[in-house]
């Protein structure tokens, strides 16, 4: 691809990735590189692989090719060993814990560092509350109550109870309302600065391209495009594809377009 | 005979002794399904294997379930190299054949040395308990573990298949002759006309115990938590590092602990065959299917229900109690049928 030349250090580095379901392959020699420290979105129509690509990653599929993590190969371990070295997914169907109460959801996203002794969880969470202060007023509340803003924000703020390195975000701005979209793009932002890597998959492909350093296009289980986001945003396929239309209005039939 | 005050609380204090120890199943079918999906038919077999190991610790005999609990850590342990080997993954291995097979034989090769010295009863009691409750991450590894992500119906078959093993094995290990251990107790309570014998007292006692410990368990602690977060949503389970291996072994150690405590519970009120337990956990899975194999309380309030319900068919028809007692899950499986698209929706 021969875009990114800054010699920075790869935390996540995806190549010649397959993943079949069945017969049937859904991502066909996928390659991806996240710096430390940056934001890199993967836009693409439905059914893509953008998901899939993110379950992968996880090590929720099973898969064929490499991923290297923090500078070693992970294909080989378990969701539960990726989840303690810090890459963390916030899944698009969020996957709370709907009958137990929102403390109880954060306290079990630092499942993992209680295992191994972690003794700071307890700041993480009064850090998350701060963060989130409605998570805060909502403590002991049942996450299956939440409205979906708020399911975003404790699917996130479990994920971060994680102490990530690398969080993967899919779809966090889906189904909510604009206000609260701008706050999560807004908190996107924030932890970056706060050194955690991202890898952020978005329909919202102009606001994701805005907070991002660099971008992917993913087509029919292919990247298509690849480059820096200020790149990509001039890119005219990109631009007509992806960014032309106002992403919450586009005309009906039109080839590729992110959502009707 | 006709129904007079005492022969009710008579009945109503059998019924009761009865329904807290299938509480006490019902709570482990429940808790096994809704972890792991896996119908725990053998829960009997535990419950057997309970009362059958203090009644040979109560002879001096070493039981059998010294050997199957060695032959099973062995089988584990292979099977944890196998898999260290396929995956190449050395450095968790030795913590697992500690957990597997270390700590199995160490409890085995204890009971194998203490059964011929004339232990005290409650000790007896922490062996059995021990020792019973040890097979069972052993038989979630070796059963089913391999099989974690498969349908409901390839582990109810899997399920089936270990009832029986452990069925045959009960016979060669313990003999077809049943046993009956001594009372915990002969204190009884007089209370006007009424009579409340200890030991039904003290059964009851224990279960509640036993339930009251369990909540707390998975209300105040994080591994509690985590199994029921593994049982509302797998997927968010695992995504926050609670591996299903993890969470199937700690729910068949418990379910191995329940059934062996009802074993010892039940050993002074029945003679137990090796075969008794299917007919025992079948009325703890009624009690439990009563509650959905969803609601806790439902299900122990359901397995007294069954309780009471064989006790006072048993006076009035007692060649038909056990038809009574299963012919109840007909109308509430109905009644379930009616209600489950609410709860599909749900979903």
């Amino acid at each position: 691809m021969g875009y990114e030349t800054t010699p920075m250090n790869a935390l996540l580095e995806v190549q010649d990735l397959h993943v079949a379901y069945g017969n049937v392959e859904a991502l066909h020699g996928v390659s991806l590189r996240v710096n430390e420290g940056s934001i890199v979105t993967v836009i693409g129509p439905n059914g893509a692989g953008k998901t899939t690509l993110l379950a992968a990653i996880m090590g929720l599929l099973p898969v064929r090719g490499e991923i290297s993590y923090a500078g070693a190969s992970v294909a080989r371990s378990s969701v539960e060993q990726r989840v303690a070295t810090g890459l963390c997914l916030v899944p698009e169907r969020r996957e709370l814990f709907a009958a137990m109460s929102v403390a109880d959801n954060l306290l079990l996203g630092a499942f993992q560092r209680y295992r191994a002794g972690d003794k700071s969880i307890a700041r993480t969470r009064d850090e998350i509350y701060q963060r989130f202060p409605r998570l805060g007023e909502r403590r002991t509340q049942l996450a299956g109550t939440l409205s979906g803003g708020e399911r975003q924000m404790l699917a996130l703020g479990r994920a971060l109870m994680g102490k990530p390195r690398l969080l993967m975000l899919d779809e966090p701005s889906l189904g909510l309302a604009p206000l609260i979209v701008k706050e999560i793009f807004s908190i996107i932002a924030t932890l970056k600065a706060s050194g955690v890597s991202i890898l952020l998959i978005e329909q919202n492909a102009r606001a994701a391209l805005k907070v991002s350093d660099s971008g992917y296009v993913l087509e029919t289980g292919e990247v298509a495009i690849a480059g820096a986001s200020a790149e990509l945003g001039e890119n005219p396929r990109v631009a007509a594809t992806y960014l032309g239309q106002s992403v919450v209005a586009g005309p009906k039939g039109s080839p590729g377009l992110v959502r009707q | 005979m006709a129904m007079d005050l005492s022969i009710a609380t008579l009945l109503t204090q059998d019924g009761i002794t009865n329904g807290a120890i299938y509480a006490l199943l019902a709570l482990a079918l429940v808790l096994v399904f809704a972890v792991t999906r896996v119908i725990f038919v053998p829960a009997g077999e535990f419950v057997t294997y309970g009362t059958l190991t203090l009644a040979a610790l109560q002879l001096g005999k070493p039981p059998g379930t010294v050997g199957l609990l060695s032959g099973l850590a062995l089988v584990a342990g292979i099977l944890e190299l196998c898999s260290a080997l396929r995956q190449r993954e050395w450095r968790r291995l030795p913590k697992r054949l500690a957990f597997y097979v270390g700590a199995p034989l160490l409890i085995a090769g204890a009971v194998q040395l203490m059964a011929p010295l004339s232990l005290a009863f409650p000790v007896q009691i922490a062996l059995t308990v021990g020792i019973v409750t040890a097979l069972g991450p052993l038989l979630y590894r070796v059963a089913y573990q391999p099989l974690a992500e498969a349908s409901v119906l390839v582990l109810l078959i899997v399920s089936v298949a270990v009832h029986f093993a452990m069925l045959g094995l009960g016979l060669w290990f313990f003999g077809a002759e049943g046993s009956r251990t001594p009372a915990f107790t002969n204190a009884s309570l007089r209370l006007g006309d009424m009579t409340i014998s200890g030991q039904s007292a003290l059964v009851v006692f224990f279960s509640l115990v036993l339930i009251g410990v369990l909540y707390l368990f998975f209300d105040r602690t994080l591994y509690g938590k985590a199994l029921r977060a593994t049982a509302l949503n797998r997927v968010g389970a695992r995504l926050v590092g609670v591996s299903p291996t993890l969470a199937g072994s700690t729910t068949f150690t418990l379910a191995a602990l329940l059934g062996a405590v009802s074993g010892v519970l039940i050993g002074p009120i029945t003679t137990i065959y090796y075969d008794s337990g299917f007919l025992i956990s079948l009325k703890g899975f009624v009690g439990a299917i009563i509650g959905g194999l969803a609601s806790y309380p439902a299900a122990a309030a359901g397995s007294l229900l069954v309780g009471l319900l064989e006790s006072f068919s048993s006076f009035w028809a007692s060649a038909f109690k056990e038809v009574i007692v299963f012919t109840l899950i007909i109308p509430v499986l109905l009644w379930r049928s009616l209600t489950a698209h609410h709860h599909e929706e749900e979903e």
